[in-house]
């Protein structure tokens, strides 16, 4: 277990270490540095480039990068004077992790729930309902659900507020916006795996001890049904973190998508690199506990791999 | 080995293209896709050419009437003027060309990545299925919209360079072509980007299919008569792998449409004067406000997208049931 760990650690490291690289390389490879759509002579732009240790040879600017990064800092935004990678994250990313957190309960509960129901019932109106429902949810976009969203229960039905971020209410449409293409796709992996668990012989025993179906699945079926939805909650978290760019644009939210976006084409390296290493560091995090979770469900897998 | 086969007859199991024509909501996909991509090919070449420029007449209604010469514009204008329905039929045409064309580039990637580490096995294989563990647990999408912000500028540089070399040296015809194209690099790069993000799904499937041929008595026989691996790979496991490899290609399609959407939606994918389905969103998004809604600039295109990613999971999805029914997602 402390060598799954620690294998894991340093594969998580070499992983940031990459992520990082390959941005900063690429971002100063890109035509255009961060400072040429300001006005200012030759000699104005390269005492800028020089505070930020972007100048010289690219070997040298990733080196001084990689030797502030050691240290645990991800360095100023060239495009907001004064602020640090770590202040401007800190202030728009925890609304974008609230999202996707609220996004991903709402997606993996519900997709649980709905696929269940759905293989319990199988070739019922309710499955049919549901899966026919559950393709269109993946088929359609986010930005086209988020205004229609909008339109049926903000203006049309005056249930919640248009936009707005700091109340509950708010995040409510936005957060069922995101969710809803990942909760059909997990819908339809639990209703196909527990489908597959239904034929088998355990529960058959389950049944014929004298349990209803209900009691059977909720007690014996779903423990191994589950499994695949498990697997598949590192790749949701990942997705809802990108997803979540679409939807804070589509309900106009102050999260770190834009950020993003905006620092790719303002050339803004160290802030685009620094959200690069923090999403990925986020999400190697979840995968560990996703795995470890997975070790706990699953007591056949030994973490040792 | 081939699923196809036990076709004939009554009582067997019935291979996959019956399973599929039965398949209703799958044969009516199929045929709205077919449709469409002959609209899409055909249309914009009938439409006259009033109706494709920009013209006076910004934000007209559906079926109004507009501008000096009088053309009925079926689903209004947009922002210039220009006919929506002539936009929106052009923009099938890039939204499922960058699809069809990414999602072949994903499948040549994951066949490959998946074949090589299904056959190759033990530690090649546990170390290529960590490595793809890793890049599905990256947000990747991130990474594509660094590449083509950073590949974009260079193939326009080149691009332009060649014609203007073609410029030097008379060559007309060259020119023009290389002219026509600048203003699309964009799309070039996306292609491939997203091509070489959506091969995940491909290798894993192709792996675990490949485990399975592997152990199979005409593998091993072929392996006994001393064929080397690739010929085995490419001459008798390829085949086996065509209807899998074609299911997960249908599947692979809309992914990649919505991946494009995404980016487009986003500022960071087609530029003008080229316009795919999520780009016409985005202008469509930028064009309301609360005092006119100018409901079709996105209901039309919102609609044909959703219908057409919703036909094509759904063809998916019966080429799945049909030809690979233990494969789970």
């Amino acid at each position: 277990m402390v060598g799954f760990l620690f294998r894991r650690f340093l594969s998580s490291l070499v992983v940031l270490w990459l992520a990082a690289s390959i941005t900063f390389v690429m971002m100063r490879s890109i035509q255009g540095g961060p400072f040429e759509s300001e006005k200012g002579t030759a000699a104005a732009q390269a005492v800028k480039l020089a505070r930020y240790k972007l100048d010289g040879s690219l070997w040298e600017q990733y080196a001084a990068y990689m030797g502030s990064l050691a240290r645990f800092d991800l360095g100023e935004s060239t495009k907001y004077l004064n602020w640090s990678v770590a202040e401007l994250l800190g202030q728009k990313l925890p609304n974008s992790v609230l999202l996707g957190g609220v996004a991903f309960l709402i997606s993996s509960g519900g997709g649980v729930l709905l696929g269940g129901a759905a293989a319990v019932r199988q070739n019922s109106m309710v499955d049919r309902a549901a899966m026919f429902g559950a393709l269109a949810a993946i088929s359609i976009p986010t930005f086209v659900t988020g205004p229609a969203l909008i339109a049926v229960f903000a203006l049309g039905l005056g249930w919640l507020p248009v936009g707005g971020w700091g109340r509950w209410e708010q995040i409510v449409l936005p957060a069922v916006c995101l969710a809803a293409p990942y909760l059909a796709y997990v819908a339809r992996l639990m209703r196909n795996s527990l489908l597959d668990v239904l034929k088998s012989d355990f529960l058959r025993t389950a049944k014929a001890k004298g349990l209803g179906t209900v009691e059977a699945v909720a007690r014996h079926a779903v423990k191994v049904a589950i499994l695949p939805v498990v697997t598949f909650l590192g790749p949701l978290a990942a997705h809802l973190l990108t997803g979540s760019m679409v939807v804070e644009s589509v309900f106009n939210l102050p999260g770190a998508g834009m950020i993003f976006v905006n620092s790719i084409q303002n050339r803004d390296v160290f802030l685009l690199g620094g959200a690069v290493i923090v999403y990925c560091a986020l999400l190697l995090l979840f995968n560990l506990i996703v795995d470890l979770l997975y070790g706990v469900l699953d007591k056949r897998i030994r973490l040792n791999g | 080995m081939a699923k196809g086969d036990s076709s004939s007859g009554f009582g067997g199991r019935p291979g996959g293209w019956q399973v599929l024509k039965r398949n209703r909501a799958a044969m009516v996909a199929l045929f709205f896709l077919v449709g469409l991509t002959g609209v899409a090919v055909v249309v914009p070449w009938l439409m006259p050419e009033a109706l494709k420029e920009a013209s006076g007449g910004a934000f007209l209604a559906p079926m109004a009437k507009g501008g000096a010469d009088g053309v009925r514009h079926w689903l209004g204008t947009d922002v210039n003027g220009q006919d929506l329905l002539y936009r929106v039929v052009s923009g099938a045409r890039v939204s499922l060309g960058v699809g069809i064309a990414g999602a072949l580039i994903s499948l040549v990637v994951g066949t490959l990545y998946g074949m090589v580490s299904g056959f190759a096995g033990g530690r090649v294989d546990a170390l290529m299925m960590r490595a793809l563990d890793v890049i599905y647990s990256v947000p990747r999408i991130l990474f594509i919209m660094i590449f083509i912000a950073a590949l974009d500028p260079y193939l326009k540089d080149w691009l332009d360079a060649v014609r203007l070399g073609a410029q030097g040296r008379g060559w007309v015809w060259v020119e023009g072509r290389v002219n026509g194209i600048i203003p699309y690099s964009r799309i070039l790069v996306m292609i491939v980007s997203l091509g070489l993000v959506e091969w995940l799904t491909m290798a894993r499937i192709v792996r675990g299919q490949v485990l399975v041929l592997r152990e199979t008595t005409f593998v091993t026989a072929a392996r006994a008569m001393g064929q080397r691996p690739w010929v085995i790979l490419w001459k008798h496991l390829l085949p086996n792998l065509a209807t899998v490899i074609l299911t997960y290609l249908t599947l692979t399609i809309p992914a990649v449409v919505l991946d494009e959407s995404f980016l487009s939606f986003l500022g960071l994918g087609i530029e003008a004067p080229a316009a795919s389905w999520g780009s016409l969103l985005k202008d469509g998004a930028q064009a309301i406000n609360p005092l006119e809604s100018k409901w079709w600039l996105l209901v039309f295109p919102a609609g044909m997208m959703s219908l057409t990613l919703l036909a094509l999971n759904f063809l998916g999805d019966g080429l799945r049931d049909a030809f690979d029914p233990k494969g789970g997602e």
